[in-house]
């Protein structure tokens, strides 16, 4: 909604005629202006970054400060060309990112998209399964409390949600981990899988890096448990993270439209409780709901890179903490670049499901 | 859009000066589950308010001491004896560092919440009032940052600002800016927001014509006005700066041990013990955390909740109602809320 208000001119003239037209037409428009607006934001990210991290200085002395003498240190620099203008090094690397170049991380020395690749592929499972978490304990519950409102599993679940939001991911991470895996020794203390899975999932030909998917595609049920063992945890503390805000969502729409006139009409019609509330009720409050996602994507990522952390879940957010130790500042634009073009990707899916769903939101 | 939204009445204007402050008309306003979230809120926010102020009163020990007088402290010992709640990898004291821990949360979140809302409500003030190129360029600088992780952005922030660890004050300082990046857009946001409607009404233009300066009507017509959500997201904010605050230190862009004690960080270093079974480095900064944002944002939610009709609970009159000895009584406690 706020990104119609705020659009550039441009924008508010191209969506003019739409008020005019039928629906039909004007939802075409919307998706190209919408499509269109994804470039200035990832660009306004990338140029933000870029300056921001390159006030410090450039990224060779940052990564080796110290550890080269002075005039080797100046030789690669010069080699790299960190010593040109400002202005130019930005241009070339916007260039470079259009060609998909993002350059080679100056620690391990390795391509940047192919860093991304391998490891954008478990912090990808890793969002999957903290999502299906979330959905599946954040909605039932919200529609409970909103059921129950001012009753005792209101109350207890709102004070859950809110648990929920006020512990940090790695603090639940930390006491899963403890009890789970220390205390009652069930589940792999960290990892995304055992040594031998890990190596068979890679022998694959053409994986898709997501190894529930891997596993389940070759049919081997051992290392399908394995992986699926791994990833419980993980998929909790992210996950209940995001179901408290689910919870808390799904609660106050779902009241909302509880008290329409029109959930009164079904009731008189003698529509049971559980429909009113599972269809007549919800499906209204769906559109905000999946708005908001869009914004959770956001805090997903960032708790990815926390939750990752924690149970050495080797994705981008564990890389991007390496990284970051090591100072190497080429690798952690690359991923931060990389997260700010999902970022937008997403905000565009979310923004054109909400215009599908409901064609108000268009005008 | 025009006086109705503008005069919502937020408390009785004839009740006393005490009666109509934020948390006091809240609570008032409150009933049943709402007021005891509110009220457990506020007891929780109050206990780590006070320990912060009395840390050097309640801490045993320093929160860089490795040794006293009998020589230093063990390391990885569990809880009990002289030491209440254990000591770390490092031999420090586990519950000294989680007291003088509220301080460091404290500083930051009144660094950060003060930084942020000064340079949100100037940008937003002077975007919604000016408008033009400037307003749409900070609309989609503000709605680029919004959008963005708002972790990675302090990453990036605490990068520029002291390239990683540093001193007690610079630490404090560099988390602080950090999280105040994350926090401009949202003040922008509302103040922008709140600043074009009230740039339509009467009062702002009659203001015009008797010739007041545009610096006047922004900061004494506009300004008073567009302030009145500010202490929500205030609330809402401080508990997420703990959380900006513990995430950059579990990364390790937090404050060094031996110039402030920093949950976060500890946890970071608590992470190993773990996988051992030492839990005690890690619990309690962990739940000092759960503590601080949990008290803060039952604060929060109750005052969001409490200004949202839909939302306010009831004061339950329904069912004795029909009684009709509790009729007037329950008539007059509605007249005189």
């Amino acid at each position: 909604m706020t990104s119609l208000i705020d659009a550039p001119p441009s924008d508010a003239d191209a969506l003019l005629p739409t008020k005019k037209k039928a629906a039909g037409g004007g939802l075409a428009q919307y998706i190209l202006v919408r499509f269109l607006l994804i470039f200035p934001t990832i660009l306004i990210l990338v140029t933000l970054v870029f300056f921001l991290m390159r006030i410090t200085g450039d990224p060779i002395t940052a990564a080796m400060g110290g550890r080269l003498p002075p005039e080797q240190l100046q030789e690669r620099i010069h080699t790299a060309g960190y010593d040109r203008p400002l202005l130019l090094q930005y241009f070339e690397y916007l260039g470079q990112l259009v060609t998909g170049n993002f350059g080679t991380t100056l620690s391990d020395n390795r391509k940047v998209t192919e860093m991304l690749t391998t490891y954008g592929s478990a912090t990808l499972e890793l969002a999957i399964n903290a999502i299906i978490v979330a959905l599946v304990v954040g909605i039932p519950l919200g529609m409970i409390a909103a059921h129950r409102r001012d009753h005792l599993p209101d109350a207890v679940l709102r004070i859950l949600a809110i648990l929920f939001y006020a512990t940090p991911v790695f603090f639940a991470g930390m006491l899963l981990k403890l009890v789970f895996s220390v205390w009652l020794g069930w589940l792999p203390v960290a990892g995304r899988a055992g040594t031998r899975t890990e190596l068979s999932l890679t022998a694959l030909e053409a994986p898709t890096g997501i190894y529930w998917l891997d596993a389940l595609r070759s049919g081997n049920m051992a290392a399908l448990s394995d992986v699926m063992s791994h990833a419980v945890l993980p998929a909790l503390a992210l996950g209940l993270l995001t179901a408290g805000v689910f919870l808390r969502l799904v609660r106050t729409n779902v009241i909302g439209t509880l008290g329409k006139d029109y959930i009164e009409a079904g009731r008189s019609r003698g529509v049971s409780e559980y429909r009113l509330v599972t269809k007549h009720a919800y499906k209204p409050a769906l559109i905000p709901i999946i708005t908001v996602m869009g914004l959770q994507i956001a805090v997903l990522l960032g708790g990815a890179v926390l939750t990752e952390t924690t149970f050495e879940w080797k994705g981008l957010g564990f890389q991007l903490a390496n990284y970051l130790t090591a100072r190497d500042f080429v690798a952690v634009q690359g991923i931060v670049v990389l997260l700010a073009v999902i970022v937008a990707v997403t905000n565009f899916i979310v923004d054109i499901i909400a215009a599908l769903i409901d064609p108000r939101v268009r005008y | 859009m025009t006086a109705e939204t503008t005069l919502e009445p937020v408390a009785n204007p004839r009740a006393s000066f005490f009666r109509r402050l934020p948390v006091v008309s809240h609570f008032n306003k409150s009933v049943g589950l709402q007021r005891f979230m509110l009220v457990v809120g506020l007891v929780l926010t109050g206990i780590f308010l006070l320990t912060a102020l009395a840390a050097p009163l309640l801490a045993p020990y320093g929160f860089a001491q490795l040794s006293d007088a009998d020589g230093n402290f063990p390391t990885q010992q569990a809880p009990g004896g002289k030491h209440l709640l254990g000591t770390t990898v490092g031999g420090y004291d586990v519950l000294s560092r989680v007291i003088w821990g509220t301080q460091t949360a404290l500083l930051v979140i009144i660094v950060a919440v003060i930084l942020s809302i000064f340079a949100g409500v100037i940008l937003g003030l002077v975007s919604g009032y000016i408008g033009g190129w400037l307003d749409r360029i900070l609309v989609v600088v503000a709605d680029a940052i919004y959008a963005f992780p708002s972790l990675l952005v302090a990453i990036v922030m605490a990068i520029v600002i002291s390239g990683g660890q540093s001193s007690l004050l610079g630490g404090i300082l560099a988390a602080a800016i950090s999280i105040t990046v994350v926090f401009i857009p949202q003040y922008f946001r509302v103040i922008r927001a709140e600043t074009i409607r009230l740039k339509a009404e009467p009062f702002v233009e009659s203001a015009k014509v008797v010739g007041a300066s545009n610096i006047r009507i922004m900061t004494r017509h506009i300004y008073r006005n567009a302030t009145r959500t500010l202490p929500l997201i205030f609330t809402l904010n401080a508990s997420e700066s703990i959380l900006t605050l513990a995430g950059l230190g579990f990364l390790g862009f937090g404050i060094e041990p031996s110039s402030a004690a920093e949950w976060g960080f500890d946890l970071n270093k608590a992470l190993a013990d773990t996988t051992s079974g030492i839990w005690w480095t890690g619990l309690f900064p962990g739940l000092a955390i759960v503590w601080t944002v949990l008290g803060l944002t039952l604060v929060g939610e109750s005052i969001n909740d409490l200004n949202d009709p839909r939302l306010r609970g009831r004061k339950r009159i329904s069912r004795k109602a029909p009684a009709a000895s509790a009729g007037p009584g329950t008539e007059t406690e509605l007249s005189n809320p």
